[in-house]
């Protein structure tokens, strides 16, 4: 597939990736900020700045924005995650422009201190939603616990008070710090005229600020240790989450990570499956890698009748302790990559999918590499590989975290 | 635009459809078969959701490690589910390795072992899986409306009750297997980039010999829909309400989805959206849906807020239904058009979805809707297509089930 890169001349990126045979184009605006760059008097500001920037421009107001992206029939959103603020759209091939138009306008936003209120009280609402579900507030906790005062821990969200306090100059403050050209990415994928679309972003985007924007706190966390419980009214089932130091997302290891959490805790024909949910002990049980700048975990958790997470746990970590003993073995690891590969393939079939593929592998290790040599990375991987991810990441090395309700000891 | 679609119907009754997409290296797998959970016995409710979870725990000469390891070497990611209607098995995976991953479903579909001492571990994770319903309160709401609005059986939730889980034995789950999965009425669909007389032969081979079984009916009863308040101590109250609408069979459907549409579906700059988030910031998720079964429709309207807010949230929600019938602007019929338009396409990327709307279509119509036929019907709506449907299906007397700290106010 052709991939083409460019840079402007005030930093922003620009990368996209031919797809012939597609019938719809993919864009995204890829921030290099979240909740990890914020500090605590304006906690949840990312997460709200993305919100704000649907709210109206200097050109559109909120219904504007809302109205034109609906004309050209744009699937579009955007999320906040811990490193990252991301605006997309998928759209037919003709309206490509349209969209570029909308969310380039958006990424300047004018943030009105009366869409400012209104929109406060949707995330009230949203804040609300989530405590409301207790495997999401189990995870907060956890992510909270696991790196105790490391930027990684904090909320995405914010806390209700946090965002009750916030001020439009705070995130007017903040979004001039983070929102700058050379913090920015912009990826492409699908149905595109490569020179056409770089004009379109040098006249959109060429007058953007161009300081850098510096992100603090790029250490790898070692994780608090210990465990922990928090109890809950009114909470039906016990959640319970195991972390440990996982490859970061520039690790070579990161792909022999993967395929090992694959083969522990994926939803079918794992160690996990065998043991907890095919004997009926959990609804259910995983484990996976989380990767961050200079950071990453590997992540194990189940959910279960809260009488039985105590032998639940038992039995998890005695996995665990038996592949990091042992290894997996030939079998394991060709099932693993079996069903990788296959994904992959399937994930790539949409613009959005590779969009986003190749924006991650960009902003992570400055690469690019097309589908094939991705199913050539998992393809080598070999049980040397795995035997060095358990050496560098032990996966006994785990915080414990468990949420539960208040009515069963843990 | 261009379409590859194959049908064929076997002496036993089972369809194959098969839709060829070039431009794709996988394939989706995707069977429905009659046997939904509106046809579990009353007293066993949950035995499709058992059925379907002992399928996979051995078929053929395979025990439950060796089909598992089966399908893991072919890379095909699949799932057994049941439905209300139907029971659903898929499977994803590379193309070349359908005819293969089809040799493993006819083994589940007409030799699943069934083992007996497997029955207490499905069981157990059956029950926590209802328990882990109440602690999901927008899945939990819109469980109960159905309860509260469809008549028996259709008003059932798969999960079934606890009381009906441990009343299945064996001997019931075998007997409900040979009832209810049977080739008559099943239809299997494929769509990727597959051979159509390569798959049709291998259909054939594998499924010709399975024996046509009575059709069992799940008559519904009559019922009054009821509203209720139903109390959980949460940050928000979630609202759920339903209004009668056209099964996707009816000529008002393409009408019912307009509708759906202007107040919901277009995206952002919809009617409930615009008015209940955007301007007042009532909530964080607001929506409206369609739901069609073989003989009727329901539109949904659905929010969460937090308590103190949610009575306004609910006038609010059910003022903009109401209006609907007063007027719709032109644009808002564009942007509808403009969103289902790009979702048409779009499906053409994703075999799973192409395999979804090809069983779909067959099960509601008979036969498969052509992409030009649906771009037809999308050009065709109108304002008055719209209207007309608001007027003939008035969004009056709801059916509302809210789960919260309090109850709500349904204003006269």
């Amino acid at each position: 597939m052709p991939f083409h890169t460019h840079r402007l001349a005030n930093g922003l990126q620009i990368i996209g990736e031919t797809i012939p045979t597609a019938r719809s184009v993919g864009v995204g605006f890829f921030v290099n900020t979240g909740s990890r760059d914020e500090t605590t008097p304006v906690s949840g500001v990312s997460h709200f700045l993305e919100h704000m920037l649907f709210k109206g421009t200097p050109r559109r107001t909120a219904l504007d924005v809302n109205l034109h992206f609906d004309r050209i029939g744009a699937s579009y959103n955007a999320y906040t995650s811990e490193e990252a603020t991301v605006f997309y759209a998928a759209v037919l091939p003709e309206y490509l422009a349209t969209a570029v138009d909308i969310l380039a306008d958006i990424l300047r936003p004018s943030l009105r201190e009366e869409d400012f209120e209104t929109e406060k009280k949707v995330i009230l609402e949203e804040i609300g939603m989530y405590e409301d579900m207790p495997s999401f507030a189990a995870g907060e906790y956890a992510k909270k616990i696991y790196y105790a005062d490391h930027p990684l821990g904090n909320t995405i969200l914010g806390s209700s008070q946090s965002i009750i306090d916030l001020t439009r100059d705070q995130m007017l403050g903040y979004f001039n710090s983070r929102y700058t050209a050379p913090n920015i990415l912009v990826s492409v994928a699908g149905q595109f005229d490569w020179p056409e679309f770089i004009a379109m972003i040098e006249t959109q985007c060429g007058h953007w600020p161009s300081d850098a924007a510096v992100r603090e706190n790029l250490l790898a966390v070692p994780g608090a240790g210990g465990n922990h419980r928090m109890a809950k009214e009114g909470v039906a089932q016990e959640h319970v989450m195991l972390f440990s130091p996982g490859p970061a997302a520039e690790d070579p290891l990161r792909y022999a990570a993967a395929t090992l959490a694959l083969a522990i805790g994926d939803d079918t024909g794992s160690r996990f499956y065998w043991e907890l949910i095919h004997p009926g002990h959990a609804e259910s049980a995983g484990c996976s890698i989380d990767q961050s700048q200079q950071s990453g975990t590997t992540g194990s958790s189940f959910s279960c009748e809260p009488t039985q997470a105590a032998e639940n746990l038992e039995i998890m970590l005695r996995v665990l302790a038996e592949v990091q003993k042992n290894s997996i073995t030939a079998d394991e690891l060709d099932q693993a990559k079996s069903k990788i590969s296959s994904r992959i393939v399937r994930h790539s079939e949409r613009p959005m999918g590779r969009m986003r593929s190749i924006a991650s592998a960009w902003i992570y290790n400055g690469e690019y590499h097309d589908i094939d040599v991705e199913l050539n990375r998992f393809e080598s991987v070999s049980l040397e590989d795995i035997r060095k991810v358990l050496e560098r990441f032990p996966l006994t090395d785990t915080t414990v975290v468990a949420y539960g309700p208040t009515e069963v000891e843990a | 635009m261009k379409q590859d679609v194959n049908h064929f119907t076997l002496p036993n009754g089972l369809t194959i459809l098969a839709e060829r997409m070039d431009h794709v290296r996988s394939a989706t797998v995707s069977f429905l078969i009659p046997g939904g959970c509106s046809y579990d016995p009353p007293d066993q409710l949950g035995m499709g959701a058992i059925l379907a979870e002992m399928l996979s725990r051995g078929a053929g000469e395979r025990d439950a490690e060796q089909l598992s390891l089966a399908f893991d070497r072919l890379g095909v990611d699949h799932g057994e589910t049941v439905g209300l209607l139907n029971m659903g098995l898929f499977g994803g995976t590379l193309a070349r390795n359908v005819p293969f991953a089809l040799e493993l479903f006819a083994d589940m579909v007409l030799r699943p072992t069934l083992p007996e001492e497997e029955l207490e571990s499905v069981q157990s994770l059956l029950i926590q899986d209802l328990q882990g319903l109440e602690d999901s309160p927008q899945d939990k709401v819109m469980i109960e409306l159905r309860k509260r609005y469809y008549p028996s059986p259709l008003n059932r939730d798969r999960c079934g009750s606890e009381e009906g889980i441990e009343a299945v034995t064996i001997a019931s789950l075998r007997n409900h297997h040979r009832k209810q999965l049977r080739p008559n009425g099943t239809i299997l669909s494929i769509a990727g980039n597959i051979d159509w007389s390569l798959i049709r032969d291998k259909a054939e081979e594998l499924f010709g010999n399975w024996p046509m079984a009575e059709v069992t009916k799940n008559t519904p009863t009559d019922c009054v829909p009821t509203s209720e308040h139903l109390h959980k101590d949460t940050q928000q109250t979630q609202i759920a309400i339903a209004f009668p609408s056209v099964p996707m069979s009816h000529p008002a459907y393409f009408a019912a989805r307009g509708a759906v549409g202007v107040l919901s579906s277009s995206g952002m700059s919809s009617r409930l959206f615009t008015e209940v988030r955007e301007k007042r910031g009532l909530c964080y998720s607001v929506y409206a849906s369609h739901e069609t079964l073989k003989d009727r429709g329901t539109i949904y309207a659905c929010a969460g807020s937090r308590a103190e807010r949610a009575q306004e949230t609910l006038d609010v929600m059910l003022a903009e239904l109401r209006r609907l019938k007063d007027g719709v602007e032109i644009d808002e019929i564009d942007r509808m058009r403009a969103s289902l338009k790009t979702s048409l396409i779009m499906q053409q990327e994703s075999t799973s979805a192409r395999a979804g709307a090809i069983a779909r279509d067959w099960y509601h119509l008979g036969r498969v809707r052509s992409f030009d036929e649906t771009q037809r019907e999308i050009d065709g709506l109108n304002v008055s297509a719209v209207l007309d449907y608001a007027s003939a299906f008035p969004f009056e007397t709801p059916t509302l089930v809210t789960l919260g700290p309090a109850p709500l106010v349904l204003p006269a």
